[in-house]
């Protein structure tokens, strides 16, 4: 077979692909690197000072006499390190990333430029508020958009990730509880919920009840009217659920919860399935973390920085931790004093800017009436998978979904290809696996969240890919999925001995005595 | 709408063969009555270039540290980054991938990880450091926990020349444990605190440089600590410190937190951070936050995977040692980067010139009439005793366009003593001139 410019697209069938490593042990572009430490030419460095006249040490005799141990390198042979392992990474950029619960969307490059502006990026924390009127003001405005788009009247911006947006909000409740004198011991959390919500319960002092789903996925109604009680401080809630589901009981399990005394808290990972459709502040919620890098598109950088305000009810407005931004006639002003009823400062300084400029740049971009469209098209697009792939994978719950489309390993039963299995030989059809054994309420689970960003092109390309290892698995081919992944740079890693003999920094190879 | 791929007849044809009507018909599960029929009081998409210039236009009302002379420091520091950092930094192969969960298509992210985990581990001279947490002051509340877990002892004591935001953290994420935390009094002249063997003390918690700029030796009270059985943490706010001051390793820390914005991460108004968090090999179980660990494949080449993850939450659920699920992976990567383009020689270099700075500026200050520099050892950090209202006095200099330092009541509050006291840093950064600056508009000020 040809291809367009006359060249054959196949090799010649009598030329065999040779395989074996080469005399480098690089692959074409795909360019093995030594790790920085084994670069190392002493006293080289990649940056050069002005000269500036040392003084006498005033370190009070604590220099450091010892050697660091940090290796010298150019510039240019830092540029080529990180350019290559660069490479050795799946991205958003390079393809469609469907992990569940993670919402991986396109990230702006707008975003990126306008958070990088030297009157954004160049200013400190403590610079006196009259030289910050602008920071006070995004961070102003960010809250405007969020305290509108979530119905809730308060928002605190200090918490960093959404773990510590769910402590800032936990807390808060505790702190809204104690102020009432109504010391409660327990925090009910569905089975499906993601291990942050426990741990956070954990570290409010709070003892976790965990209230079992239903056979449609959602929360048991019955068991959790049979857990709530007095005893019970709040109910801590992903909507949409982490089955990728609505919760349809959720205002009864908001009245629920309040004529129990306790209060509602929500997971909002899921935002993202609802933002300009619904707001939690209309379903009876009392306090939300919202994933600034997931429904507003900061980018994940390869696990964080990520940033997670908490909107609240009016109810625990007073409990809620700032700092805040205050109007004082013309002037932004930044309030730091703690009132002594609200929890105390969550982080040194306050919240996540870089984060705050590229979700309000991200918003402004949308606007109301696009953030409406992201919900619904992320919802679409996950019905479309769930659609389309109903006939050769196995749903774990009737749709209509919402933003993910759940899967569970009922479908390879007896091919011998596990969902860990499945996943991998994903990578080597060009795509990053969707979540795997996430949620825990469903065996193997396979979680798809394709995001409002992919085309029609490029699901119809990922449920091509789809389908393909749903039929090569029933048919018995079981050892390419084993063997998968074989186009990655690696093959499967042994996690195993990685946890029984941790090496967590480079050693140097051993000298030997001898020599 | 330019970020959003699907057309009018994408969504028709989808819809037609899901068999749904309409996109209501997929929001079924919503009660009818909460669907929002009005359009929310919000505005409508805008083009980047409409974007930019309100963006801009905020920018331009915040004075950047790099306009005009800057001395503040605190907690966050103006470096200089290297254009290759934002450069690298940016690669959308980093700057969009998520957490390594795949290792073998994330081996770019994860060798970053376990570079960066070993050069913090030989930075403050520990034996294993983690992939990094949010910032330097929620390290410290996690590095207390930790104390906790380890000692089973349940008196915190906080240094008060530990920054107090730092120490306002550790109160707040120990609220709700049954911690007992007490903090001492700041004291500005320096010296370490005196501190007590109290019964079931868990960890005393000490900065260096502290808040006021003065280097403690700080074996002793490690030493002391160790005999009955309690921990010492180490914080530092100041990274580039650990290019210069004998490290809190060979000092006989326990677990050490670091705010690491200094190296390769702008100031940003006060985030994203880095903060490094590292300890000693024993205690490795006990760490909060994500590890990176050597392996190797099935092949037997050598390979990275995140390690150790049954202390972390979405495996152990509630009995996990914190319920961190992030690192702060970007500033991490930005951090790394810088560190290697310095090396050892650069950092030394960029550590002294610190130094040189501070010591240059703590004597032109002296020479100002009627303030005095409060220490005898510094490094990049002092204190300045002026005759009075130390945040009057600061307000009338920004006016001027001279960031010139920190009034210690923003952080420690007013009346408290300290009320006459103003925190500078001076870095490479500062010039000759900025320093000159800085002294003639003090000195016309204060005459």
């Amino acid at each position: 077979m040809m291809n367009r410019q006359g060249r054959p697209s196949q090799a010649a069938e009598n030329t065999s692909r040779t395989t074996g490593p080469t005399s480098t042990g690089h692959k074409a572009l795909d360019l093995s690197e030594p790790l920085i430490f084994e670069q190392d030419r002493p006293g080289q460095t990649g940056v050069d000072f002005e000269d500036v006249p040392l003084s006498r040490s005033r370190l009070g005799g604590l220099d450091r006499d010892q050697s660091i141990g940090l290796p010298g390198l150019t510039e240019s042979q830092v540029v080529r390190h990180y350019t290559r392992l660069s490479r050795k990474n799946y991205a958003i950029d390079m393809g469609m990333f469907p992990l569940g619960s993670c919402t991986m969307k396109h990230n702006p490059r707008l975003n990126e430029a306008m958070a990088g502006l030297p009157g954004f990026a160049d200013i400190h924390p403590l610079q006196p508020t009259s030289t910050i009127q602008g920071a006070l003001a995004v961070m102003d405005q960010l809250g405007d958009w969020l305290i509108e788009l979530t119905g809730m009247p308060g928002v605190s911006l200090a918490p960093k990730a959404g773990a510590h947006g769910e402590l800032c909000g936990l807390m808060t409740i505790r702190a809204a509880l104690e102020a009432r004198g109504d010391a409660r011991s327990r925090v009910l959390v569905p089975e499906s919920a993601h291990g942050t919500n426990p741990a956070t319960a954990a570290l409010c002092g709070y003892k976790v009840d965990s209230i079992p789903a239903n056979d449609e996925g959602r929360v048991d109604l019955e068991a959790l009217k049979e857990k709530l009680d007095d005893d019970v401080a709040a109910i801590m809630l992903t909507n949409p659920n982490t089955c990728g589901l609505f919760e349809r009981d959720i205002v009864e399990i908001a009245e629920l919860t309040h004529a129990a005394g306790a209060f509602f808290y929500c997971d909002g990972a899921n935002f993202n399935a609802i933002v300009g459709k619904v707001r939690p502040g209309d379903l009876g919620i009392d306090a939300m973390h919202i994933n600034l890098h997931k429904t507003f598109s900061t980018p994940h950088g390869g696990g964080g920085p990520g940033s997670g305000p908490v909107t609240f009810s009016e109810a625990l407005v007073p409990y809620a931790p700032g700092p805040f931004v205050k109007q004082a006639g013309d002037a932004l002003t930044l309030d730091e004093g703690f009132e002594p009823e609200a929890i105390g400062r969550m982080a040194a300084f306050h919240g996540q800017m870089g984060m705050f400029i590229r979700a309000l740049t991200y918003m402004l971009s949308h606007g109301g009436d696009g953030l409406k469209q992201v919900a619904e098209d992320a919802v679409l697009n996950a019905n479309y998978i769930l659609s389309s792939l109903q006939d050769v994978m196995s749903p774990s719950f009737a749709g209509p979904c919402m933003h993910e489309a759940l899967f569970d390993d009922k479908f390879l039963k007896d091919t011998g290809v596990s969902t860990l299995d499945f996943s991998k030989a994903l990578i080597d059809e060009g795509f990053h696996p969707m979540t795997m054994y996430f949620p825990l309420v469903v065996q193997g689970a396979m979680l798809i969240e394709p995001t409002e960003t992919e085309s029609r092109e490029s699901l119809d390309e990922f449920i091509h890919a789809l389908r393909h290892l749903a039929q090569s698995a029933s048919s018995g081919k079981s050892n390419s999925f084993v063997a998968a992944p074989q186009y990655a740079p690696v093959t499967r890693l042994d996690e195993t001995q990685a946890a029984r003999k941790p090496v967590l920094s480079y050693q140097p190879p051993e000298v030997d005595a001898a020599e | 709408m330019r970020y959003l791929p699907l057309t009018a007849d994408d969504r028709q044809d989808m819809l037609a063969s899901i068999g749904a009507g309409d996109i209501d018909d997929l929001f079924v599960d919503v009660p009818a009555d909460k669907l929002l029929g009005e359009p929310l009081n919000l505005p409508d998409h805008q083009s980047e270039m409409a974007i930019e210039r309100h963006m801009s236009a905020l920018a331009a009302q915040n004075h950047a540290a790099g306009s005009g002379p800057s001395f503040l420091g605190a907690g966050a520091y103006r470096h200089h980054v290297p254009a290759t950092v934002k450069h690298l930094m940016s690669r959308g192969e980093f700057l969009t991938a998520y957490t390594p969960y795949q290792p073998e298509i994330s081996q770019g992210t994860l060798q970053v990880l376990f570079e960066f985990q070993t050069q913090v581990a030989r930075l403050t001279g520990m034996e294993v450091a983690n992939a990094s947490m949010y910032d330097g002051s929620t390290a410290c509340g996690e590095a207390v926990l930790m104390a906790r877990r380890i000692t089973k002892n349940k008196k915190v004591i906080l240094s008060g020349n530990l920054h107090p935001h730092y120490a306002d953290v550790v109160e707040t994420v120990t609220r709700y444990m049954d911690d007992d935390v007490i903090r001492l009094p700041a004291a500005p002249e320096g010296g370490l605190p005196d501190v007590e063997i109290i019964d079931d003390l868990s960890c005393v918690v000490i900065q260096n440089p502290d808040v006021f700029g003065h280097v403690h030796d700080l074996a002793p009270l490690a030493e002391k600590l160790h005999e009955a059985g309690a921990l010492l943490i180490v914080v530092v706010t100041e990274a580039v410190s650990l290019g210069a001051i004998r490290s809190p390793g060979e000092m006989g820390a326990d677990i050490v937190v670091v705010e690491g914005q200094s190296i390769g991460n702008s100031m940003n108004f006060g985030g994203p951070y880095l903060g490094l968090f590292a300890t000693r090999l024993r205690y490795v179980r006990q760490m909060p936050g994500r590890l990176c660990g050597e392996t190797v494949d099935s092949d037997g080449q050598r390979g990275f995977v995140l390690t150790l993850s049954t202390r972390e939450q979405h495996i152990r659920r509630e009995k996990a040692t914190s319920n961190i699920c992030t690192n702060s992976g970007l500033c991490a990567l930005a951090f790394s980067i810088h560190l290697s383009l310095l090396g050892e020689t650069g950092l030394r270099q960029l550590a002294s010139i610190n130094h040189a700075r501070a010591v240059h500026l703590a004597e032109k200050l002296e020479a100002v009439e009627g303030v005095s520099v409060v220490n005898e050892s510094l490094f990049n950090e002092l204190t300045l005793r002026v005759p009075s209202d130390a945040a009057g006095l600061v307000q009338r200099l920004a006016d001027q366009n001279i960031l010139a330092g920190v009034p210690a009541s923003r952080l420690f509050g007013e009346g408290t003593g300290v009320d006459d006291l103003i925190l500078l840093a001076a870095t490479e950064t500062n010039t000759e001139e900025d320093i000159d600056q800085l002294c003639d508009a003090l000195q016309e000020a204060l005459s």
